[in-house]
């Protein structure tokens, strides 16, 4: 993912906040590679970080229409320089055979990463942190059969 | 300012709709009634101070409440029932949505219970409309109408003006809320940028008072932001041209010795030839449309632009300005006008008369002289008639560009028409808004026989208001700007754009509306003053040659120095 911006839009809790802000996305032709959404701060105010890849220009005009949005109190398009961003990520893995029960643990514990369910046969593991380090961590897992893997997506603060 | 309800009353929604509409100074409504709003239709009987106008089709209430808006500069409104109610007002709010014209629409909806089921007659209407409205709402629950429509009041004209659409389920309509006027706009903390700092002032003075060859290109911004005395004292002061967006014509009187005409795709030669050798650009309430530059790359190499726009997004979306500044057109002028020093530019200015009278010689002449009766003479002999007080409401395709061109615009803000959308059957149901909005105005409708096609069942409107308005009917019996193209760029051939067309002298009088015909230049006189001269609505039908083109053109994709000045010129 290259040219990677983010854009942090702090709008009202209003509904259709979230489709009126995906549809602007689509309506200036931007792709959106990761979004997440939650409560912040302050009460009635939701926050949304939205990664995206397109040149500088283009990004910056993406901010001004998304500013243009009614329910939008503040849109900032940050440099990575400015935030610390964590992305939450989970991977369900075949631990069937002992051996490799032994490796996952091993890679686990090299990523912090932490097991949250065990059950026979199959092991949850849970890890946060930059994309690059849950890429290098799915570069890792994928030798062994892999039954499900999520992530969320960019969320970030200010330094 | 006229009231109803007292605060805290207890009503049905209904009323609070009406009063709301009441209270913001509305005298007339365009709608179309329908199970859905039936309510809003009972309450409006206790409201005899608005004038509800029964159009024909929801587009034409739509388009009518755009031609009140373009008049008076203020929002106006506009009725719907659900489903197809609301559906046949997409167009209009598109319409409205790219000119940035105030609006609000209001639609029934099916009782709040049966939303989302597929009910009888229900659309999701908020979902249809959000691209095409500056904002929408879904309201059901009465209490909850009269902060809606405040804001919504407030949102239609604030900032960049645009339309807003409320829906409001038929139970919210019908149950009982007490009436509060809200304290507070909810969206008041939405701000907008309305002035420049001292930074940018200080800029734009620097520029335009070094400037050897300024150009001033102002667009509808100026219309939108109260008048265009700033505007013109700010080109005085410095003797800068001024070129007027199609949706700006009429800011400056055309007679105005700084007025060099309209740029763009059919605009006047000097007015695209400016930007080529311009060195400063003051381009006002304007967003450097496709139509008006032409291929990017080569739009005002040597210019430095300062573009001043009360829409930040505009800033820098399509040209990159050498100065932005996010604001009021007249608010910024004003700030900017005392910093600016008195200037002549003779000989920049003879450079504008010389391409005038290019113009003149290759195209005017040619167009006004020919021997059988063209647009521009009609349009031309309209406007020596009514001195160019009439207010035009113009179409969409050739009959636009000859108003545009031919019509010589001496009052302010007279000249209405679909620019942005470009919609097609506009002129008939926004020429009905515009003579409520301005009574004592002389209304003229410049529209095809293709567009009058597309609203014709606003003639009934117009007769059973009796409106005075006039509408001047260009047939040349094909989709002639379509053909134009076909004709230039598509090796001659017609597709689908001859037109069989009715006798329209005679649908006219089916209608109720006196009408006649005129197939030569003395007819098309005559017909005229005896058009002026009646009381009361009026259609000619000129009948101009069928395959007549309008020049100066600049070919689609093609730059502003590639423009094609007569047919001879094409490659």
């Amino acid at each position: 993912m290259k040219n990677l911006s983010t854009i942090i839009i702090w709008s009202h809790n209003k509904p259709g906040v979230f489709y009126r802000i995906l549809w602007l996305f689509r309506r200036k032709q931007f792709n959106i590679e990761t979004a997440t959404v939650g409560h912040t701060e302050k009460p009635g105010i939701t926050r949304f970080t939205i990664t995206v890849s397109g040149d500088k220009q283009a990004v910056l005009n993406m901010t001004k229409q998304i500013s243009k949005l009614v329910d939008v109190v503040r849109v900032e398009d940050v440099p990575d320089e400015k935030l610390i961003f964590r992305e939450l990520a989970m991977l369900k893995v075949d631990a069937t055979k002992r051996d490799d029960r032994l490796e996952i643990l091993e890679i686990a514990k090299h990523f912090r990463a932490k097991v949250i369910s065990y059950v026979p046969e199959k092991m949850v593991l849970k890890l946060t942190g930059e994309e690059d380090k849950i890429d290098a961590f799915y570069e890792n897992m994928k030798r062994f059969k892999i039954l499900e893997f999520v992530r969320t997506g960019r969320t970030a603060l200010f330094k | 300012m006229k009231s109803h309800l007292k605060e805290g009353q207890k009503v049905q929604g209904a009323e609070i709709i009406c009063e709301c509409i009441l209270r913001h100074g509305v005298k007339y409504i365009f709608g179309y009634p329908g199970g859905a709003n039936i309510p809003i239709y009972d309450a409006l009987y206790k409201f005899p101070e608005i004038h509800h106008v029964l159009v024909r089709h929801e587009q034409g209430a739509a388009h009518a409440a755009e031609g009140y808006a373009w008049a008076t500069n203020k929002p106006a409104v506009c009725f719907a029932t659900s489903g197809p109610g609301a559906t046949n007002l997409v167009t209009g709010l598109a319409d409205a949505m790219m000119d940035s014209i105030p609006m609000v629409a209001i639609t029934g909806q099916v009782p709040s219970p049966l939303i989302g089921t597929d009910a009888f007659q229900e659309t999701d209407v908020v979902g249809v409309t959000t691209a095409i409205t500056k904002h929408n709402y879904l309201v059901t629950k009465a209490e909850d109408i009269a902060p809606t429509l405040y804001d919504a009041f407030y949102l239609a004209c604030h900032g960049r003006p645009g339309p807003v659409l409320v829906d409001i389920s038929k139970d919210a309509q019908a149950a009982y809320a007490e009436f509060h006027i809200p304290e507070k706009v909810t969206h008041q903390d939405f701000k907008v940028k309305t002035k420049a700092t001292p930074e940018e002032l200080e800029k734009m003075a620097a520029l335009l008072n070094e400037a050897e060859k300024p150009l001033i290109i102002a667009g509808h911004g100026v219309l939108l932001s109260g008048d265009g005395k700033t505007l013109t004292q700010v080109a005085e002061n410095q003797n800068i041209p001024v070129t007027l967006t199609q949706q700006a014509l009429s800011v400056l009187p055309y007679s105005h010795p700084l007025f060099m005409g309209m740029p763009g795709m059919h605009g006047n030669v000097a007015a695209n030839r400016g930007p080529l050798f311009a060195d400063i650009i003051l381009a006002v309430g304007m967003r450097f449309h496709d139509r008006v530059t032409g291929k990017v790359s080569s739009y005002a190499p040597q210019a430095k632009i300062i573009h001043i726009d009360i829409d930040p997004s505009e800033l820098g979306k399509l040209v990159q300005p050498y100065l932005s500044v996010a604001g009021d057109a007249k608010a910024v002028l004003n700030q900017l006008l005392p910093l600016l020093k008195p200037k002549n530019n003779p000989k920049w200015l003879a450079i504008f008369a010389a391409w005038k009278k290019e113009e003149d010689e290759k195209v005017h002449q040619n167009e006004l002289n020919a021997p059988h009766l063209k647009s521009a003479q009609v349009v031309d002999e309209l406007s020596r008639q009514t001195e160019g007080k009439a207010i035009i409401v113009g179409d969409v395709g050739q009959n636009q560009m000859y108003s545009a061109r031919y019509y010589h615009f001496e009052t302010y803000n007279s000249w209405y028409n679909s620019g942005g959308a470009g919609t097609m059957g506009f002129a008939l149901p926004a020429g009905i808004g515009a003579k409520f909005a301005l009574p004592e105005r002389e209304v003229w409708i410049v529209i095809g026989d293709g567009g009058i096609q597309m609203t014709l069942q606003e003639m009934a409107t117009i007769k059973q208001e009796n409106l005075d308005i006039k509408i001047a009917l260009l047939n040349n019996n094909y989709l002639g700007m379509v053909r134009q193209w076909q004709e230039l760029f598509y090796k001659g051939n017609y597709s689908e754009v001859s037109l069989k067309n009715p006798n329209f002298q005679k649908l006219s009088e089916g209608f109720g509306i006196p009408a006649l015909k005129a197939t030569n230049k003395n007819q098309m006189k005559e017909a005229i003053k005896k058009a002026r001269s009646h009381k009361g609505p009026f259609l000619v039908e000129f009948v101009v040659e069928a395959e007549e083109n309008v020049f100066p053109m600049i070919p689609a994709g093609a730059g502003i120095d590639e423009m094609v000045v007569s047919k001879e010129d094409i490659k």
